[in-house]
């Protein structure tokens, strides 16, 4: 499973990298807080499986 | 108006027992007459086990309280011989409502599966199913049932025997001794029984208060359940309101920990709030109003000795998904038939056992059901409460956010996944209806399944032929056989699966002890030895 999680996937990394950044300009930290965890949401429902969204929270722990 | 609250229905009568030398003795005596106490009494004298309820009140209790009952809880009362009062008196609803602040988020029509006899659930004032019990505890006094229940007679000391329980009770003519060869205790959450044999009750994993109002409405209003979350009438807290019979509706107003409960009672605190949530515009006259306060936890064991635990007194859950009532039908339904058996020494002394284990595991259910719904209501965290406030946000435009709200989930009936009454099970049947799990309703040709499951073990063969009546081990059991003309889709969805035909032994809780795909009559009586308890334990 690891290795599903760390190969890359994203396309156009840049761009996408670029999009995120720029959709929290101007937020407060507040509302960029409240925005990240809309989009964690929207994006477990875009994946469903209950075992990859449980790979993603152990992958995502602080080392 | 004189409210059913006012009059007593079981006024305290002197009994023989208190004019006895020797202190007299009963099969089995429960302590309160409150929901579960009523149940347990019906229960067991349908079945001709004498009982003896004992309480210090003699009235049903007072405002609404318990109000929501569901699907499971029916279905033992229909059992119970009491099912189609509370159906007929109670509220059925369907559409609900979410309110994030000050605005709706969405709403929902519920809809329930078909092919049961009885709906989600019902909302009905708790009074009124105390009445509708002890009209039917009358019924059965009246075909000459071993019941009785003795209003103001308060238990003062209870006195664990290896045999049994020694009471001393109270009344107004002073007190008097009895005895009993098993104690059912189901005196709510604050057990003076548990308090007096000095038992634990452990876990406290949350608590709160909440200010629960009944209000009659002037006008119409709909029949919907409404719920807020963080609404501008009660900051950082929730709301409920939920419509019962006689025009009363239910308000429940979540006021956190630490309050001043006599202030926050008081009419003209109230009222502005009420005023608040359901609009100025709106008439209403204020017919009760409590405070109800609950700690989240359970006794670590439900069974000592000849004592037994039922109801609150055992458990005690937030009032987020109805658990509370509805949980102590269950411990009633699953400890009956037990009772009976070991009373007439058909079945160990350790069947009882189970009860505890597969109850136990009910409430540990519940309490992490209502433990993720308080989370969800009541955020502990800046950061939960970020999620929280994330998922109510996307809610209102996003369909995939709406089973994420979490305004409590209906108590659903336990699985028993893990009993020692289970029978392993080789073959291919559906999931739902495996061995520790209630079984499902489904439409046979003139009546329903489960009206067909009473009182005794039930050998269910569906697409094959059962004698209608059998004795094995000492028990009776009854044969049902569903011709496979008679096979409907529900029953095959829930019993069948793809299998052509299956036996069933369904134990008198209506929960499957085990199955098979053909008849086979040295596995069943393998299969009722392990669900009386007496079975091989060494597997």
């Amino acid at each position: 499973m690891t290795n599903d999680i760390s190969a890359p996937n994203i396309e156009q990394p840049d761009a996408f990298y670029a999009d995120l950044l720029a959709a929290h300009e101007g937020l407060s930290k507040a509302e960029s807080d409240a925005f990240n965890a809309r989009l964690i949401l929207l994006m477990a429902n875009q994946l469903g499986d209950r075992q990859i969204l449980a790979d993603l929270l152990v992958a995502a722990r602080p080392a | 108006m004189t409210k059913l609250f006012e009059a007593p229905l079981y006024p305290y009568k002197r009994t023989a027992d208190q004019d006895a030398d020797i202190p007299a003795r009963h099969p089995v005596v429960v302590i309160g007459a409150g929901p579960v106490g009523l149940a347990m009494a019906i229960d067991l004298a349908q079945a001709d086990v004498p009982v003896v309820v004992l309480d210090d009140n003699d009235k049903v209790s007072v405002g609404s309280r318990a109000i929501c009952f569901s699907k499971r809880s029916l279905e033992i009362l229909d059992r119970l011989g009491c099912g189609d009062e509370m159906v007929h008196k109670g509220v059925v609803w369907n559409v609900g409502k979410v309110f994030f602040g000050d605005r709706q988020v969405y709403d929902f029509n519920l809809l329930p599966e078909e092919g049961h006899k009885r709906p989600a659930f019902i909302n009905l004032q708790q009074y009124y199913c105390e009445l509708y019990l002890v009209e039917r505890i009358r019924a059965l006094q009246a075909e000459g049932k071993p019941v009785e229940i003795r209003g103001g007679n308060t238990v003062t000391n209870v006195t664990q025997m290896s045999d049994g329980a020694l009471l001393r009770v109270d009344t107004i003519d002073g007190d008097y001794d009895l005895e009993a060869d098993w104690l059912i205790a189901c005196d709510g959450a604050g057990s003076p029984t548990r308090r007096m044999l000095n038992l634990d009750f452990v876990g406290r994993v949350f608590e709160d208060n909440f200010l629960i109002a009944d209000v009659i409405m002037k006008a119409d209003f709909p029949t919907e359940r409404w719920f807020w979350f963080d609404p501008p009438f009660n900051k950082d807290q929730s709301a409920l309101l939920h419509k019962q019979p006689d025009g009363v509706w239910r308000i429940d107003l979540q006021l956190g920990w630490d309050i001043d409960k006599e202030e926050e009672k008081k009419p003209e605190n109230v009222i502005p709030r009420l005023k608040q949530m359901l609009g100025d515009e709106v008439e209403f006259d204020l017919e009760w109003v409590s405070i109800y306060t609950f700690q989240c936890r359970r006794m670590e064991k439900f069974r000592h000795g000849r004592v037994i635990f039922a109801g609150d007194s055992a458990h005690q859950v937030s009032p987020f998904g109805a658990r509370g009532a509805n949980s102590g039908f269950q411990d009633v339904d699953n400890l009956g038939w037990k009772l009976k058996l070991v009373l007439e020494g058909k079945a160990p002394d350790t069947l009882l056992d189970s009860y505890a284990f597969e109850r136990e595991l009910g409430a540990d259910e519940n309490i992490l059901q209502s433990s993720r719904s308080t989370d969800f209501i009541t955020p502990k965290s800046e950061i939960s409460r970020i999620f929280r406030d994330a998922v109510l946000d996307l809610s209102e435009h996003h369909a995939f956010a709406r089973p994420l709200v979490n305004s409590g989930r209906l108590s659903v009936p336990c699985i028993y996944d893990g009993s020692p009454l289970n029978s392993p099970e080789s073959e291919e049947l559906p999931e739902r209806t495996r061995p520790g799990s209630p079984a499902p309703d489904a439409p046979l040709k003139r009546s329903w399944l489960l009206d067909q499951l009473t009182g005794d073990f039930v050998l269910l063969g569906i697409g094959c032929a059962i004698p209608n009546k059998t004795e094995r081990l000492g028990v009776s059991i009854k044969g049902l056989s569903v011709g496979v003309v008679e096979i409907g889709p529900e029953m095959r969805e829930r019993y069948l699966g793809d299998a052509s035909q299956a036996v069933y032994l369904i134990r008198p809780d209506q929960h499957v002890a085990a199955r098979w795909t053909s008849l086979d009559w040295n596995k069943i009586e393998q299969a009722l030895a392990t669900a009386l308890g007496s079975g091989d334990r060494t597997k």
